[in-house]
């Protein structure tokens, strides 16, 4: 919302506060301002100047020197090429020094040896169109006597520009809170400054027509949808003359932010802007039977709208009618069908009060917020239409734009109510912290228009739709007593024990251990393409493809709720790979979205991993062991996963807990997958689910007596067919080490000779010791024995 | 014998002074003393002498036994001295050559303020909750007193998976109010911070995804001014004992009175600057007295207990906390922006 100081000062005087006072006392009782511009920002220098006398300049057939009254004690020269001029004009002059729009710097001169001390303006060179200033020539010097809008005025030489053009104002910009529709006007923020400054605010009350008069007999009104139009107030203006408005209320409807286009026109933006309260001007010609019917469109009607652009209708959105097509979108946009043009001769004028969801629905489905629409659908008083009405008509008459034909038609199908509210200083006290005296309290809503009686009833005003209850009440008393006169405080009550959960714990833990594994946190958009599905190879019929779609996303790249973060991880690597970025190692603790039968979504925490560079199986395999020994978690299982399509099948593992549930998945990247995301290296991730990891962590450990023997450690090498496993070797190993054989840790796998083809060489560590004993040579001959013959026996693995 | 003890005692010292190491020492000892050494030898002749004689020569003899252990002592120890000497020269190393080391990852920029944020709040006795992000617009919105008009619900603003509006990627954490409020006993006193989602193309301060911290505190006699001073006090913690704050009046559908909070511009001191685009004030949160209407929809008495709740976004927070220019680069995570934190 755009404010004139020159306007509000009209309703309440605060010409002596700074504009930077002012934007800070306003934000301060919660009318929070944005920007404060001045129309003059860009001019300095330019005054007035009258043209004494004028001669041909001397070496030029066009140019003429003009000796000027700049207010000073002598004229000074100044050369011109313009021609529309003549002696005794006033005209703006440039002093040396000053400043234009766009950054031009007017300085003292010769023109073809003559001296010129400043320029001459045109109203162009000056920042502005023929638009502001519709009865002068563009092209040539903008003589202030010959414009009509200025003629009266006759500045002195000397007065400085701005003052002359009437420039020197200051438009406020405000960002209004969508629950306080009022303050989008002129009135509604001068209440509010009013307030804030406790000042006097002066409301001027146009004159009032009683009854419907001549009107009953020219224009039937019917509201068919009482509903979505609680109340339609019409005038009729009749002789009309368009013409332009003139200049003052062209400046405030540009200060305002809206484009003069003629003076009804004018008048209905006038009255938004001063009461908020959105207007429409009819050719009252166009309106078939002079029959107003207020209704919802029917299915197959359209509209041709002011903006020139063409609409179908659809049932709800609610219409102005005549009797045989709508006439106007309600609350958004006037028909091209009715539109004040030229020669419009009779007018009639629309004042409204409809629903703001409607407007609101029908403005979105249009495609088309207008001023009108963006007010209407925070929903406005009731009360304002008379008021806006008849200020409408006030001004046809001041600007001779017509003559208002004797009464005025006002449905209200149903009875309006007021808010009334109690008083409850203790309460108030008690929600702010604060030791508010009920009479400062009275003197607060006071000022705000609220009429408090002597038994602390408070009438709320009827543009305060949103004060509805006693916290609103509160909140009115705090803004105007001062937020930051209230108390600081600490909250007292009852001790709470703040902190972590065991889960977030174990999440900040495993967080920790992949920072110091050297894995950087990266973090991810929750939505992905359909097409990353493809990208990671998941065949058309995957389950986890069934997931969550958003019905309205900003683009195919982010419309669905990832089931997997195996595309998001990737998408960073060839990211960073992109950006020849090396040895990259990225982690994320991130959720995956699920659909459930409700609709929602269960969204487990996924881990992943992701690296390439300096990577290999082994190292991102080491990785996830020490994450899992990290946590504790007890005897995790890799088994080798040939089906899984995203990645290598000969270099792929399922993470497997004891019971058999999987925990993840870890490996290379599958190389067509990667050639997907455009990566020539090998790419190496493990997603593991952080729910399943957090459900096994293990206990706290419990001390286990340090060993009081020496341990025996004997290296073991056997040879085997490749098809057997290290893992299927080290569990032979351990079922026939009892009871002496504490460790056997795998050191190497050996293939080549002696070794035959067919078969590897595979050497453990192992480690033996007894409780109660050092272990004597003999006692671990006997375990190697038996471990060796159940090599032997099960997997025909034969020491070396 | 005599003599020949003295020349011995000469020529085995000035030998064994100018040995160059340990070994032609122990060839010296063996030489002068060892069985067949030249002492020895020597001493062995000792039965050959005089009654008168033997007793002197024998003390003689001794003398120099002792005067060339003594010296082969000395000269070894101070051989082993130099030799250690010269080993540890050679041992020398350049060491300005930067050490080995093993670089840990790190956390990202946003999480390290969360972190912060949630250290403090901690300390304060609140706990901190997750909640989803796939929600109801039962609890976005309508919960949140926020009516089926309201301009948020609108499909240009929020994400939707139902045609009917009803399911939704929450705009907010304020959701977690009333999760917060039905799963908890009171009083309450918890922040939740998460991922939320707008309907905002990607641009220097946009993004559609995003972060913010919910807190909220439920008690009995809670007031305003227990929300002024619990957050002042967390920004003072955050941005230094010194940072001057102010409140200003705002709406939101779910708090009443409602406030936003700013913190004066550490830039400018307050004076105006581009960082807070000349207001002299940067704005971190949104908060206020949670609506009655809120309180009792959850069942909860609001003649007994009152409460105030605030929602901060992260992403600002962490880039002027980092002086990071663009919010791009918070997804982008390119590791040469991740490794500077």
């Amino acid at each position: 919302m755009l404010l004139s100081r020159n306007w509000l000062n009209e309703f309440v005087d605060v010409s002596d506060i700074s504009d930077h006072a002012f934007s800070e006392d306003m934000t301060l009782s919660g009318s929070k301002v944005e920007t404060v511009a001045r129309p003059d920002a860009e001019i300095s220098g330019v005054v007035v100047g009258q043209i004494l006398e004028m001669v041909r300049h001397e070496n030029s057939d066009h140019m003429w020197v003009c000796q000027i009254d700049v207010g000073g004690a002598e004229p000074i020269q100044v050369v011109t090429g313009a021609q529309n001029q003549k002696v005794g004009d006033f005209v703006p002059v440039a002093l040396p020094g000053a400043s234009l729009p766009g950054g031009k710097v007017i300085e003292r001169g010769t023109l073809r040896g003559v001296e010129s001390n400043g320029m001459c303006c045109s109203y162009q060179e000056l920042g502005m169109t023929d638009r502001d200033w519709p009865h002068s020539v563009v092209d040539g010097l903008f003589i202030l006597n010959s414009d009509p809008d200025l003629a009266a005025e006759a500045p002195a030489p000397g007065t400085p520009i701005a003052t002359a053009l009437h420039l020197d104002d200051s438009v406020v910009e405000f960002e209004i809170t969508p629950n306080r529709p009022d303050c989008l006007s002129i009135i509604g923020l001068a209440r509010e400054v009013a307030a804030t400054y406790d000042r006097t605010l002066w409301l001027h009350t146009p004159p009032r027509t009683e009854g419907t008069g001549e009107m009953e007999s020219l224009v039937r009104i019917d509201d068919e949808a009482p509903a979505l139009c609680p109340r339609y107030t019409a005038r009729l203006v009749r002789n009309v003359k368009i013409a332009p408005s003139p200049l003052w209320l062209r400046e405030r409807l540009r200060a305002g932010g809206v484009r003069p286009i003629n003076n009804i026109v004018d008048i209905t933006n006038y009255v938004m802007l001063e009461y908020g309260q959105p207007m429409h001007a009819f050719d009252f010609s166009c309106v078939d039977g002079g029959h107003i019917i207020i209704r919802e469109a029917r299915a197959g009607e359209s509209i041709q709208t002011l903006d020139g652009k063409d609409h179908a209708l659809s049932a709800g959105m609610l219409c102005i009618c005549d009797e045989h097509k709508p006439v106007c979108v309600a609350g958004v946009m006037g028909g091209a069908n009715s539109e004040i043009v030229g020669d419009t001769a009779m007018v009639l004028f629309e004042c409204a009060n409809f629903n703001g969801p409607s407007v609101r629905r029908t403005a979105a489905a249009l495609g088309m917020r207008t001023d009108a629409s963006a007010r209407y659908e925070k929903g406005l008083d009731p009360q304002c239409t008379v008021l806006a009405v008849e200020r409408a008509c006030e001004l046809v008459a001041l600007l001779g734009a017509g003559e208002v034909v004797d009464g005025m038609i006002d449905i209200l199908p149903a009875p309006l109510h007021e808010t009334t509210l109690a008083l409850e200083p203790e309460k108030i006290n008690a929600l702010l912290g604060t030791d508010i005296a009920p009479e400062e309290m009275r003197r607060i809503l006071e000022r705000l228009r609220f009429a408090v009686d002597a038994d602390d009833t408070v009438h709320v005003p009827s543009w305060r739709g949103d004060v509805a209850h006693y916290s609103d009440i509160a909140e009115e008393v705090a803004r105007f007593y001062g937020y930051n006169r209230i108390p600081v405080t600490l909250l007292r009550g009852d001790t709470t024990c703040g902190g972590y959960t065991p889960e977030q714990q174990t999440e900040s833990a495993l967080g920790e251990c992949c920072r110091a594994l050297g894995y950087d946190e990266i973090i991810t958009y929750s939505f992905i393409s359909p097409g990353c599905y493809d990208k990671i190879r998941w065949v058309a019929d995957d389950p986890r493809r069934d997931s969550l779609k958003i019905l309205n996303p900003l683009g195919e790249d982010t419309s669905i709720m990832r089931t997997s973060v195996l595309p998001s991880m990737l998408e960073i690597l060839a990211r960073n790979y992109s950006f020849r970025n090396t040895n990259v190692r990225l982690y994320e603790i991130g959720r995956i979205y699920n659909r459930r039968p409700d609709g929602l979504a269960d969204e487990p925490k996924v881990l992943v991993l992701g690296a390439y560079g300096g990577m290999d199986f082994y190292r991102l395999k080491g990785a996830v062991e020490t994450l899992l020994r990290v946590l504790r978690i007890p005897d995790v299982r890799f088994a080798a996963e040939r089906d899984n399509p995203s990645y290598h099948p000969g270099r792929c593992a399922v993470v497997l807990a004891a019971d058999g549930t999987e925990l993840g998945v870890l490996g290379q990247v599958h190389p067509l997958v990667a050639k997907n995301y455009g990566v020539e290296e090998e790419l190496y991730c493990a997603e593991l689910r952080f729910d399943r990891l957090f459900a096994r962590t293990g206990a706290t450990p419990v001390y286990v007596p340090l060993p009081r023997f020496p341990a025996v450690t004997r290296d073991l090498s056997v040879t085997c067919a490749e098809e057997v496993t290290v893992a299927q070797l080290a569990e032979e190993i351990r079922a026939n080490g009892a009871p002496y054989l504490e460790r056997a840790d795998f050191v190497e796998v050996y293939r080549g000779a002696p070794v035959p083809p067919g078969r590897k060489s595979v050497t453990f560590s192992l480690s033996l010791r007894a409780d109660d004993q050092t272990l004597t040579v003999e006692h671990a001959d006997a375990a190697m024995a038996a471990i060796l013959s159940g090599l032997e026996r099960t997997l025909d693995a034969h020491i070396r | 014998m005599k003599e020949r003890l003295k020349e011995l005692r000469e020529t085995s010292l000035a030998a064994i002074h100018s040995a160059e190491n340990t070994a032609a020492l122990e060839q010296l000892r063996v030489k002068y003393l060892g069985k067949k050494g030249e002492l020895t030898a020597l001493l062995k002749q000792m039965g050959r002498l005089s009654a008168e004689e033997r007793p002197v020569m024998g003390q003689l003899a001794n003398e120099v036994r002792s005067a060339l252990e003594d010296t082969l002592e000395q000269c070894r120890i101070r051989l082993e001295e130099q030799a250690l000497a010269r080993r540890l020269e050679a041992e020398a190393l350049d060491v300005t050559i930067p050490g080995e080391t093993h670089t840990p990852g790190h956390r990202h920029p946003m999480y390290i303020v969360l972190d912060e944020i949630e250290r403090i709040f901690i300390g304060m006795g609140f706990s901190v909750l997750d909640g989803g992000e796939v929600e109801t617009a039962d609890y976005n919105f309508t919960r949140l007193n926020t009516d089926d008009a309201h301009p948020a619900r609108e499909w240009s603003d929020t994400f939707y998976f139902t045609e009917d509006s009803s399911i939704l990627l929450r705009t907010q954490t304020s959701p977690m109010q009333v999760h917060a409020m039905e799963s908890r006993t009171l009083p309450i006193r918890m922040i939740a911070p998460g991922r939320v989602y707008r309907k905002d193309e990607v641009d220097a301060t946009h993004s559609p995804m995003f972060h913010q911290i919910e807190g909220m505190a439920i008690d009995r006699g809670v007031t305003m001014g227990d929300l002024k001073g619990t957050l002042n006090e967390v920004v003072r913690r955050l941005y230094g004992e010194n940072t001057v704050t102010r409140f200003r009046p705002h709406h939101f559908p779910f708090t009443e009175p409602s406030c936003e909070m700013d913190v004066q511009c550490h830039k400018c001191g307050g004076r105006g600057c581009p960082t807070c685009k000349g207001e002299g004030w940067i704005e971190i949160l949104g908060a206020g007295m949670i609506h009655p209407k809120v309180l009792q929809g959850c069942g909860i008495n609001t003649d007994v207990y009152s409460g105030w709740a605030f929602g901060m976004g992260l992403e600002r927070l962490a880039l002027r906390r980092f002086q990071i220019s663009d919010l791009r680069l918070i997804f982008e995570n390119d590791v040469r922006f991740l490794e500077q934190f």
